[in-house]
């Protein structure tokens, strides 16, 4: 049956019933418990923001604060994975893949193919990203497209709660590595998700809405900040079909195709810096198979080419809001030849 | 004592203005006029005043999350640290940095980090430089119990041994890495006796001790100025708030706080040190506490009128707009 619980508690209640299911699924990170060695409470933090809180107290030594150590727990994480466990690690911010970047990049993406199949890497990275809270420039990027650039990974982006549990749960049951971002201004944001145990297959995007006037394609944040707009400028007559990948690798191209093939113009948002990004690969995937359908140049949202900076007047600036997806909306829907 | 009146009265200086800095930064935030994440140094002056008492302006150090004591003791304006945890234009990064970035080169101060670890290969570096330039200048990176567990502090003890660099690692145990003990993360009885494995003398202090601080940093820089290659200094010292502020710290023990305040706080027991033998009278300690408490209080009322940086700033400092 399904209830209305926050993304956060879709992430909690994924894990505590995949780890009732499945004894092999075990949890690690930075202060995921709280308070290991000191006098106080144990369970003290469950993570930064509560999102493992509960977790240990049933599950016990399943459940393992780590040192400040991101190589060596992110590594064994992914030995773990190779020798017959489920592991889930949480890597408190995505900014921290650079000091752990090596296990992921050279190591978990590589085993299965480069080891001719004879290993399978069943491991999970959840990770915190995103902009907006004044974290400041090594606490707020949004480096999925880094991640998605590598073979042998798998990354997903969920955007709302119900997404959040039932991609978590493939994720933990697929057997390649897999990275979730999860963004730090969604834990809050609440949504309908069934009690019961479900998954949601990689690669299959979520047309959030339906339009035919132009197709927005966005992750994560960037879902609701599009959503946002469509219905500012649906009031002006402009239908925006508002698609979310969920997974950037591996990509629905079919959907995000099938939509830019019915409306011919694209507008794709994306919270990640704009060179090398997933607005970028989108953006080329279009030119490539629907060229001929594209009634206007394709527009990107995305923030400047800067590092993310601290004063909130300046990381209002720097995210892209309802505002700036609407006045792209309106470029390529006004665009004539 | 091993200083004249000038310096002690400067130490205190550097200790107070910290201490009140930080009380106030911890008490603005509670307001939710300051943004962010701020990790505040209040119960560790002891451990930056010592060491910093033995450095030049053109020595380097890199510092840590839990930065801005380094800042202060390191010499960086108090009034443009204030005004950049404000994020305002005035602000020593021109607010694009925060309370976890503040840094100073100008000053030697290399940043505060927020990647834990972050700071030890860097100074490598900026002892590197000095020792390439000739000039007879000193690295110093700052870390906690938590990085004392990085990779990147054993990667840099090492190779600040191979190159006999004249750098120095002040690591500040503070026992706790987040909200978890260095009595479970630290794997090894004593931080400071990692140091013994990368081939560098090391010594553990009280770090509430002013006075075993700068004697045991002193002997470790003097050494690095002259030649002699790399130390490892341990701090033990205590924090008085949290991880970041927000943190409820349900972790630590009932009263540890309180307790730490009444009987183990490096001010006062440097106030007791220097006016009992005599060296400093109460009334000098006084007028610094009321000079220190004029300026924070100016610091963030100009903090709190200047301009917040705008879209001609998003740009700046940066290779290339897209």
């Amino acid at each position: 049956m399904a209830r209305t619980i926050t993304y956060q508690q879709a992430i909690n209640e994924a894990l505590d019933q995949e780890m009732g299911n499945d004894p092999s699924v075990i949890l690690m990170g930075e202060d995921i418990v709280g308070g290991s060695g000191a006098d106080g409470e144990m369970d003290a933090w469950g993570g930064p923001l509560g999102i493992t809180k509960g977790l240990y107290p049933k599950y016990g030594d399943r459940v393992m604060d780590t040192p400040i150590t991101e190589s060596a727990f992110i590594g064994a994480a992914v030995g773990a994975a190779a020798s017959g466990l489920r592991p889930v690690a949480e890597l408190m911010f995505s900014d921290f893949m650079g000091v752990c970047f090596d296990q992921i990049y050279n190591q978990a993406a590589k085993f299965r193919y480069m080891f001719g199949g004879k290993a399978e890497t069943p491991v999970v990275i959840r990770t915190m990203y995103g902009a907006g809270i004044r974290a400041a420039a090594q606490h707020s990027q949004s480096p999925y497209s880094i991640f998605t650039h590598v073979p042998g990974l798998k990354v997903v982006v969920p955007s709302n709660p119900y997404d959040a549990k039932g991609l978590l749960i493939q994720a933990i049951r697929d057997n390649d590595p897999v990275i979730c971002f999860e963004h730090k201004s969604l834990y809050q944001t609440e949504g309908e998700v069934p009690e019961e145990l479900y998954t949601l297959p990689f690669g299959e995007a979520n047309v959030v809405r339906e339009g035919g006037d132009v197709t927005i394609i966005a992750l994560g944040l960037m879902v609701h900040r599009s959503l946002e707009a469509a219905e500012t400028l649906a009031a002006d007559g402009i239908e925006c079909e508002v698609i979310d990948p969920r997974t950037t690798s591996p990509l629905d191209d079919e959907t995000i195709l099938e939509s830019v093939e019915s409306t011919g113009r694209v507008v794709i948002v994306d919270e990640a810096s704009p060179r090398c990004s997933m607005a970028t690969d989108i953006s080329a995937l279009i030119a490539r198979d629907a060229f001929g359908s594209l009634e206007a140049p394709i527009q990107m949202v995305t923030p400047p080419h800067t590092p993310v900076p601290f004063a909130g007047s300046l990381e209002d600036l720097y995210v892209p809001d309802a505002t700036k997806i609407e006045t792209a909306v309106r470029q390529v829907a006004g665009y004539s030849r | 004592m091993p200083l004249d009146r000038e310096e002690l009265l400067h130490a205190y200086r550097v200790m107070k203005t910290i201490r009140v800095f930080e009380e106030r930064v911890h008490d603005e935030f509670a307001t939710g006029e300051i943004e962010g994440f701020v990790h505040l140094y209040a119960g560790e002056e002891a451990s930056a005043a010592g060491v910093m008492a033995n450095l030049t302006r053109d020595d380097r150090i890199a510092s840590t999350h839990r930065g801005h004591g380094h800042c202060i003791a390191k010499g960086v304006d108090v009034r443009g640290m204030m005004a950049e945890i404000y994020g305002r234009t005035t602000g020593v990064c021109h607010g694009k940095g925060g309370s976890m970035h503040i840094a100073d080169l100008d000053e030697g101060m290399m940043g505060a980090n927020g990647i834990v670890g972050g700071g030890p290969p860097l100074i490598c570096g900026a002892a590197l430089a000095a020792k390439v330039k000739g000039t007879r200048n000193v690295g110093v990176a700052f870390v906690g119990d938590g990085a004392s567990n990085q990779g990147t502090t054993f990667e840099s003890l090492n190779l600040a041994t191979v190159w006999n660099l004249p750098a120095v690692f002040v690591a500040e145990n503070n026992g706790y890495a987040e909200a978890t003990s260095s009595r479970y993360s630290v794997g090894a009885d004593s931080i400071a006796d990692r140091a013994a494995g990368f081939g560098m003398p090391s010594v553990s202090v009280d770090g509430h001790d002013f006075f075993a601080v700068y004697e045991a940093a002193g002997e470790a820089i003097s050494r690095a100025r002259d030649g002699g290659g790399p130390s490892f200094v341990e701090c033990r010292v205590n924090r008085y708030f949290g991880h970041f502020e927000g943190d409820a710290q349900t972790y630590r023990g009932p009263n540890e706080v309180e307790d730490l305040r009444a009987n183990r706080d490096c001010i006062d027991l440097f106030r007791v040190a220097v006016t009992t033998s005599g060296d400093i009278a109460q009334a000098d300690l006084d007028g610094i506490d009321s000079d220190v408490d004029t300026l924070i209080d100016s610091a963030v009322d100009e903090a709190r009128s200047a301009p917040r940086p705008g879209a001609n700033d998003l740009l700046t400092d940066v290779y290339v707009s897209y």
